[in-house]
């Protein structure tokens, strides 16, 4: 039976460079010597140049890298939490509103979460700023962690936890020697995963942020709104490559892990 | 051996309780996830003053030991009775349900082309659906402002080859928005279809095909009945967030184009009416609420 066939070849080609034309147009002009973003006027790396004199989009960077990785640090020890809550817990009290808790922010629209936890800092006469960025990316953030922290555990073998557990070992030293070490890898992607989150993250920051903790995405908003510049270009094809590198990181991980799960498959 | 036996009492009084363990995240969510809509909840109801924060307190202490309550249902009444409320919330409705079929259609069969792919080829094909769905979003729908405009490559393109004289208006309006939304959306549609499509046992379509069943029948009547999980998992994760999408409305689409997540981005950044903008999230999350419990339910199945 055939199974690859001319409509497969089709499909896969005409949906790849649907989703790789745009973001190649884009890499391609952040090289263009001129201006104008839909003229080639040669090659050149004077936008990149430009970027670094920029210093709104310096300092937006900073703030940026420094909310991401505060808030995916601390959204991976959450998550990874909630994650062996969901799967190790049995059925304790209120587990459904927790899962509703972990499922719901993943498909939320942005601008209700956005809305809701800056009404709660003002109404508590909390300081919008990089803090308030960070509380809200650690909460939306945690939630990816647990789902692939959970997602993992699934195939995780519950005799090794029995077994230490049986020789004396306490739960906390049984997490920290035998389920952290197997699960690491899907842990290290939900880190990966919450960094590029908060990276990318342009609504619930513009909501919870205050003067002085500005964005690299909500920059970045405020110039596209002034119009297509190489600029503009150039900063997104930084972003484009350092999300490009993590995901090959992570990948790279993933493949690691199915081996390794393979391997104790078969020993 | 030694150190674990120190102190058996200490360790057991914090991590005895499986409870302190549930009740870290737990805590955390109900703090930062649940209470925040409580508060949108009780804005609804307040009234626009000028003041900071710039709405009117529910509960007001007067002289006697009861605080009195002030709840005005004036926000929802004022939803009703300006058309342009409802009309975004049925564009909305509209624009999500529509994008949704769209990207399903052309989501199925790229999962489907994947997962039918030699098996050497789907390691790498699935890290280029990935990658598009860890790049920032607002870069994404950047790159088509680029396209789509005007003076735009696409335009360029297209009036260079002599197909079209004059150049086609699809920036700011609802085609660019579409086309937008199917673009970002796609991975997420991809993702669950393919982790359905690649377990299925392909044996069943053989066994259909010996008894006779043609192709493209054994596809509708055994692929894609088999693939209802993936499929009902990718349409909410598309179609919940789209109904409250601002980015690729603002961006891409035109003044008539109508979208209550941008409604609601107005009305709290430009007109700083922040009751108004609570009740438009408590009405979105009323329509929401019932498809976000399915897709939980979903998703809860599919673990166990």
């Amino acid at each position: 039976m055939k199974r690859f066939g001319a409509f497969n070849i089709f499909s896969l080609i005409v949906g790849f460079s649907f989703l790789y034309i745009p973001i190649i147009l884009l890499i391609l002009f952040s090289f263009n010597e001129s201006r104008l973003v839909t003229v080639w006027g040669g090659f050149s790396t004077k936008w990149y140049g430009e970027l670094l004199q920029n210093q709104g989009i310096k300092d937006a960077a900073w703030v940026t890298i420094k909310v991401a990785f505060v808030s995916s640090t601390m959204a991976t020890i959450l998550g990874t939490i909630a994650g062996l809550v969901m799967t190790r817990f049995g059925n304790f009290k209120g587990r459904t509103l927790f899962s509703g808790m972990i499922y719901a922010p993943m498909v939320m629209p942005e601008v209700i979460i956005g809305l809701s936890t800056l009404l709660m800092f003002v109404a508590l006469a909390i300081d919008r700023g990089i803090f308030t960025v960070t509380l809200a990316h650690i909460t939306f953030s945690m939630c990816y962690v647990a789902v692939v922290v959970q997602s993992r555990m699934s195939s995780y073998d519950d005799s090794l936890t029995e077994a230490a557990l049986d020789l004396g070992c306490t739960p906390f030293r049984t997490f920290m020697l035998i389920t952290l070490p197997i699960i690491l890898p899907a842990v290290v992607s939900g880190w990966l995963l919450s960094f590029t989150l908060s990276l990318d993250d342009l609504v619930i920051a513009s909501f919870t942020s205050g003067p002085g903790s500005t964005t690299l995405p909500m920059k970045i908003y405020s110039m596209v709104r002034l119009g297509v510049t190489p600029e503009i270009n150039a900063v997104s094809t930084i972003l484009v490559g350092v999300v490009t590198l993590g995901v090959i990181a992570a990948s790279l991980i993933g493949r690691r892990q199915k081996q390794q799960i393979l391997k104790t498959q078969h020993t | 051996m030694k150190l674990t036996q120190t102190n058996p009492n200490f360790f057991k009084s914090i991590f005895n309780g499986r409870n302190a363990v549930i009740a870290i995240p737990y805590i955390w969510l109900l703090l930062l996830f649940l209470l925040p809509f409580i508060y949108v909840l009780k804005i609804s109801f307040a009234e626009t003053i000028y003041a900071r924060p710039p709405y009117s307190p529910l509960l007001i202490w007067g002289d006697s030991w009861l605080p009195s309550i002030k709840a005005s249902f004036d926000n929802y009444l004022f939803l009703f009775s300006d058309s342009l409320y409802i009309k975004a919330y049925l564009s909305s409705l509209k624009i999500a349900f529509i994008s949704t079929i769209l990207t399903l259609i052309i989501g199925y069969s790229i999962a489907y082309s994947v997962a039918r792919a030699p098996t050497r080829w789907r390691g790498i094909l699935l890290m280029l659906v990935i990658l598009p769905f860890w790049t920032s979003f607002l870069i994404r729908v950047y790159a088509w402002i680029g396209i789509l405009k005007t003076e735009g490559l696409l335009n360029l393109a297209l009036m260079s080859i002599g197909i079209i004289e004059k150049p086609l208006m699809i920036m700011n309006t609802d085609l660019a928005v579409y086309i937008g939304i199917i673009y970002s959306y796609l991975p997420f549609m991809i993702l669950p279809l393919y982790a359905n499509l690649e377990k299925m046992d392909m044996s069943l379509l053989e066994a259909a095909a010996d008894l006779g069943c043609r192709p493209f029948k054994a596809f509708w009547t055994v692929t894609i009945p088999l693939s209802l999980p993936g499929i009902m998992a990718g349409c909410f994760l598309v179609f919940i967030p789209v109904m409250g999408e601002f980015v690729i409305p603002d961006l891409l689409g035109g003044s008539e184009t109508l979208m209550i997540g941008k409604v609601l981005w107005t009305e709290f950044f430009y007109n700083r009416d922040w009751p108004v903008a609570s009740a438009v999230a408590i009405l979105l999350l009323a329509i929401l609420v019932v498809p976000i419990m399915l897709y939980q339910r979903s998703q809860e199945k599919a673990i166990s």
